[in-house]
């Protein structure tokens, strides 16, 4: 199936006034109507960067310079800040981490999502009142009808993610972009939210951009993934490959990294498992190596890693990674 | 052995304007041998942080009984609670505002020798580089400001902070949930060895499982004030008998399972008020199980093998709703 979103090459730069600090360099991502592309990474490795790029909405001093953003077709980094207004929200919608800011303190839930359908569907009054109890009821809040009058600060953590997602879906958008939408609930919270956006995509065809630096989200959502490390994607293929045979030192870094849940029979050998470490941390903006970003860090790293940007390898069926040891992944961790 | 913290039937309620209260903390007693660690896992609003601040007497109980060693904790006020502080520490879970931008890393971690007048004021520098180095950091970045320092770094200063009076006891909030994971893994592996070489006691408090399972020798599950599943881990983790243990289980996601879980065991809803909780089993309206004595009576605790107690009325006549709990306990 044609990518809905497609970007290509991307390079984000931010100008701190002496100079231009890379941010994100040459990350490529798709996303299929109906899937869900994982974007994983350590924070200061790109993640949201590349969300806000795509949705027009990079900080002061943050800049694309380089590559394509395309949504249907249409070039992103070429539209008109209008047509950005157009797009945002309709098209193309984001779910941010945290509802309590996200959404606006002095308005009620009812004004929030109608306010989305209003702008974009033209329609009112009555017709958006109804759009917005439709939405309350498709994100599954209890007694919607009582909860359009509410304020944000009325609402549960859950429940204002919830209306955050009602918000997103009111104009049946081809792309959502959620980053990190659950790291603010609690587990069971976000087993309900991952199951309600499920639902909601299998109805919709909606292709979702979810940004985590959880692998079990990723395992649990995505159908496709890239891992970002210091603004370069480093590996990128189906979610069971990049899980089941991890081909950068990173992601298997970063799995070695997740204690596991032992139930049963298997609890018994728990204690003795230990918890694998990735030394270090992502390099601040500025101080990227310029050969391998991931070598200081990287049990495999050796003078050419150090010295020459590594290639991107293929290491299975629609699976990469950009590193010179793809051969010698068995060593790591 | 005489366990190091023994907590008998701690409240901890907090007055609202209207006459009525929160009731945070509602009648929780456990025990801590010294050299263990004991987890106490929870959603927000569980009580778990309440518990461990009255441990530090943060907030004042308004029942019960905290007793450290031979010290009664719980009645102790003023100099006297003063001079016991070098005994219990606390780890914070934002390392970002746990420590003051104005002191220096060095300052911040021997503040508390200067405070509470331990050891010669001449040793005490020698002590902060000991420390500096015990968790990782070079005694060099004792100049640094925080906010010098990543994440990382800073809940290693915090832990230095916490260890340089050489406490008997560390209670950890969520030490790691502000943390990436790969960070997280290291403030996990660094309390570890940490508690291996000087022998320390911890109550942990997290919201993740399986950093419990990883950290913990015994784990407490709280729910609305109150624990409704203790156990030794191992006993916990493969046989846990509540069902909101099972809940949480079932809601942990694994980078190893890459099927969607929806056919996997789910409550809806979220936990109600702690100003009015349920008469009955406070997870009643959540549970699949609830039965009308759920909803009418608070459940009996129940003791099963290796001191693992639930506070269910169902407790070991339920089938796990987990298959890998259901083939075990077959």
């Amino acid at each position: 199936m044609d990518p809905v979103l497609e970007i290509t090459d991307l390079k984000v730069g931010v100008d701190t006034g002496r100079q231009v600090h890379s941010v994100l360099d040459g990350v490529s991502l798709k996303l299929t109507p109906g899937k869900t592309l994982g974007v994983v990474g350590e924070s200061g490795c790109g993640k949201s960067m590349t969300a806000l790029s795509t949705m027009g909405l990079l900080p002061d001093r943050f800049a694309v310079s380089g590559g394509s953003i395309k949504l249907m077709g249409e070039d992103l980094l070429a539209a008109k800040p209008a047509r950005m207004r157009e797009l945002r929200g309709n098209a193309i919608s984001m779910i941010f981490q945290e509802p309590m800011t996200a959404l606006n303190p002095v308005l009620t839930v009812e004004r929030q999502i109608a306010e989305v359908v209003e702008l974009h569907q033209g329609k009112t009054g009555a017709e958006a009142r109804e759009i917005a109890l439709e939405m309350l009821r498709a994100v599954q809040i209890p007694s919607p009808e009582d909860r359009l009058a509410a304020y944000p600060h009325e609402l549960s953590g859950g429940m204002r993610q919830r209306v955050m997602i009602a918000i997103a879906l009111a104009c049946r958008p081809k792309v959502i972009i959620a980053d990190e939408p659950t790291t603010a609930l609690d587990v069971t919270v976000q087993a309900q939210i991952f199951r309600l956006l499920r639902e909601l995509q299998d109805q919709t065809e909606t292709a979702i951009m979810l940004i985590t630096h959880d692998l079990g989200a990723v395992a649990e959502m995505a159908d496709e993934v890239a891992v970002l490390y210091a603004g370069k994607c480093v590996e990128s293929g189906p979610v069971r490959e990049i899980l089941s045979n991890p081909s950068h030192p990173y992601t298997r870094g970063l799995m070695a990294c997740t204690p596991r849940l032992r139930l049963g029979a298997a609890a018994a050998s728990a204690a003795e498992e230990g918890l694998g470490e990735i030394p270090g941390m992502v390099p601040p903006l500025g101080r990227f190596p310029k050969a391998c970003r991931f070598a200081p860090r990287c049990a495999l790293a050796d003078a050419r890693c150090h010295a020459e940007a590594p290639p991107v390898v293929p290491t299975g069926p629609d699976h990469s990674a950009l590193c010179w040891h793809t051969n010698k992944m068995e060593q790591v961790a | 052995m005489k366990p190091l913290l023994d907590v008998k039937d701690l409240k901890v309620h907090f007055p609202l304007a209207n006459g009525s209260s929160v009731h945070a903390v509602d009648g929780v007693s456990f025990q801590v041998n010294e050299g263990d660690s004991f987890g106490i896992v929870g959603e927000s609003g569980s009580g778990k942080s309440t518990t461990a601040q009255a441990l530090m007497r943060l907030v004042d109980p308004v029942a019960g009984s905290i007793k450290l060693d031979k010290h009664d904790l719980g009645a102790l006020e003023g100099e006297a609670l003063r001079t016991l502080r070098h005994m219990l520490q606390m780890v914070f879970q934002d390392p970002y505002s746990s420590l003051n931008p104005r002191l220096r890393a060095g300052q911040a971690v021997r503040e508390p020798l200067d405070l509470m007048g331990l050891g010669p004021a001449r040793g005490r520098d020698k002590r902060v580089d000991e420390m500096f180095r015990a968790v990782g950091l070079h005694p060099d970045a004792k100049r640094l400001f925080p906010h010098q320092f990543s994440g990382g770094q800073r809940q290693r200063l915090c832990i230095a902070r916490a260890m340089v009076t050489e406490p008997r006891l560390i209670v950890c909030d969520e030490p790691v949930s502000a943390l990436d994971v790969a960070i997280q893994a290291q403030i996990l592996n660094l309390l570890k060895k940490l508690q291996i070489e000087k022998h320390l006691t911890y109550v942990f408090i997290s919201h993740d499982l399986a950093v419990v399972q990883h950290l913990c020798t015994h784990v407490a599950v709280m729910y609305l004030g109150e624990f409704v599943e203790t156990a030794p881990t191992q006993e916990l983790f493969a046989s846990a008998k509540h069902p909101y243990t099972w809940s949480l289980m079932a809601a942990a996601l694994s980078p190893d399972d890459t099927t969607p879980s929806t056919d996997r065991f789910t409550v809806t809803g979220e936990p109600p008020s702690p100003i009015n909780p349920p008469k009955g089993c406070r997870f009643a309206g959540r549970c699949p199980f609830a039965t009308d004595t759920c909803r009418a009576e608070k459940p009996p605790v129940k003791t099963f093998a290796e001191g693992h107690k639930v506070a269910c009325h169902y407790a070991g006549e339920l089938t796990p709703p987990l298959p890998e709990l259901a083939a075990h306990a077959a």
